[in-house]
């Protein structure tokens, strides 16, 4: 059902963890729709991003989606971070099944999330970024039998 | 193959090796159609008189009230589906569980679409069915009752006694899906009142894609398949001979083995209960403790998800399945889960174990081992985890 590469970053997740006095905390999902991911943001002076963590809870699309996407924005600027988009994301990881590229924009919006906290605790405007979705499965469809 | 542990009972199971070796012969050897009228071929309409007695024999019924069909899920479509079409002039009123199979509740939903009502009467935080709502529901137009005899999820087991007196006195009709029951559970139709019951073959070590319904005799039900005359002109389609053998085979070893296997699939279930209990923390049981099939466990872990759990314990080798929304299709997790009250975060935290005979104490051992290493890697990687402790 998942790629190799899905598979190693869901057995291996890159970068989990915390940050204590992160520049940026950003979490979305919930509980109800059974993912919830957090991003933790080091960015330095120069708006580089010098250290990322995460934490998910969720399927293995959703951890391996969140390793990834910590993965491609350690060391970028924040303008470049904000260029990363979920179907970066699915292509790094080679794909995902339908089904769970609902994980993969999860990812993009965990990293706008903490974007926003970032920009909101330094009184900044980050040019793009728009206040992100808590909840990415509003415009979902239901099945019908 | 590498060794594997099944722990997937509940979603099928192994075809026994007697079973195979009784179906073998009616593929290549006696392939005749049993319709015909030559001596080849009616030597398979007395293999399929066979099973059917030996099926009828095993839960009080006569061999007549016996109709095969393709799985158990096209018996609960026509149970439902002909018995509102058949009774259309008493009312259009139908009464189940919360907790039913989707092979009821989705047929619910189809009826409710075009036409019929449906009352779906809530469980107790166990899975066991509110029998006051359930006879408060009962309406001058209710056709039929339908409550499964044992949840594939959960492994609750349903008053069906107390069920079945009440549809007798309000005169109603009684199905039940036993498709996780029969073979595990004593059953008799007549101690119980049951009109029509649905079951599979291969929940009981019998081969796939054959199932049956029993309809007691009196009970009006059209056909739903229509073509020749088979099974009593109610279901048409040549019938599957070697799995209608196959499965007459499975019920004969299932009621012989019976007493000896339950006994020995509840201690294996439960010394993975009360190792998982007594070694994780944040968990629970989902179902009821005593109601119980023998070989049902079902768990929730706070702070995690079910997929991710699966996936892990599949890459050691073990078979399991959990009730998370992931694993389902949909977003929303199990409605059984959510209908024993469960908030949705448990919910997506559920994973069900269902055991076999040829399950051992180190299969279980070393499962149990894993669950522990897997829950606590994923909770230290857990968002809602982490809120916890920070509250604590």
């Amino acid at each position: 059902m998942y790629t190799e590469k899905v598979m190693d970053h869901f057995t291996n997740p890159r970068n989990v963890g915390e940050i204590e006095n992160a520049s940026g905390v950003g979490t979305v999902g919930n509980a109800k729709c059974g993912d919830i991911m957090r991003i933790y943001l080091d960015i330095d002076e120069a708006g580089i991003i010098n250290d990322v963590k995460f934490k998910t809870f969720g399927c293995g699309a959703a951890v391996a989606t969140s390793s990834m996407a910590t993965e491609l924005v350690k060391g970028k600027t924040v303008n470049e971070a904000l260029q990363i988009t979920n179907k970066a994301v699915m292509e790094a990881l080679d794909g995902l099944p339908p089904v769970k590229v609902h994980c993969s924009l999860l990812a993009e919006e965990a990293i706008h999330a903490a974007l926003w906290d970032y920009a909101e605790k330094k009184g900044i405007l980050i040019e793009g970024l728009e206040r992100p979705k808590s909840d990415i499965h509003e415009e979902e469809e239901s099945v019908e039998y | 193959m590498e060794k594997k542990i099944y722990l997937d009972n509940a979603a099928t199971t192994k075809t026994r090796p007697e079973v195979v070796e009784a179906m073998l012969p009616f593929f290549a050897d006696f392939y005749g159609n049993p319709s015909s009228v030559y001596e080849f071929a009616t030597q398979n309409k007395k293999a399929i008189d066979d099973s059917r007695s030996i099926i009828a024999k095993a839960m009080g019924a006569d061999i007549s009230e016996i109709y095969f069909t393709g799985s158990g899920t096209e018996a609960d479509n026509w149970a439902l589906k002909a018995t509102v079409d058949a009774y259309a002039s008493k009312g259009n009123h139908i009464i189940t569980s919360k907790i039913e199979h989707h092979a009821i509740l989705h047929t619910c939903e189809y009826l409710q679409k075009h036409g019929v009502e449906v009352t779906y009467v809530d469980v107790d935080e166990n899975g066991i069915i509110k029998l006051d709502q359930l006879e408060k529901a009962i309406r001058p137009t209710t056709v039929l009752i339908s409550v499964m005899f044992a949840n594939n999820e959960i492994g609750t087991i349903q008053p069906m006694k107390e069920i079945g007196a009440i549809a007798k006195k309000h005169n109603v009709l009684f199905h039940t899906d036993a498709v996780q029951a029969f073979g595990q559970l004593d059953i008799n139709v007549n101690d119980l009142n049951i009109d029509m019951m649905s079951a599979s073959a291969h929940k009981l070590n019998g081969p796939k894609g054959i199932g049956f319904l029993y309809i007691r005799k009196g009970v009006k039900i059209r056909s739903m398949i229509h073509g020749g005359g088979q099974e009593r002109q109610r279901r048409a389609g040549t019938e599957n001979v070697p799995s209608i053998v196959g499965y007459g085979k499975a019920v004969e070893i299932a009621m012989a083995t019976m007493k000896d296997r339950t006994e020995k699939e509840l201690k294996l279930r439960d010394r993975l209960m009360k190792r998982v209990l007594e070694e994780i923390p944040f968990v629970r049981v989902n179902g009821d403790k005593i109601r119980r099939l023998p070989n049902n466990a079902n768990f929730s872990f706070q702070f995690i998800e079910g997929e991710s759990l699966l996936i892990m314990l599949d890459m050691n080798h073990i078979c399991a399945s959990s009730g998370s929304a992931c694993t389902s299709g949909s977003l929303d997790p199990s409605h059984v889960l959510l209908a024993i009250g469960l908030p949705h975060e448990i919910a997506h935290g559920s994973l069900r174990l269902t055991v076999s005979d040829e399950i051992t104490e180190e299969d279980i051992d070393y499962t149990v081992d894993r669950i522990k290493e897997i829950v606590d890697k994923l909770r230290k990687m857990s968002p809602l985890y982490e809120d916890f402790m920070k509250k604590k």
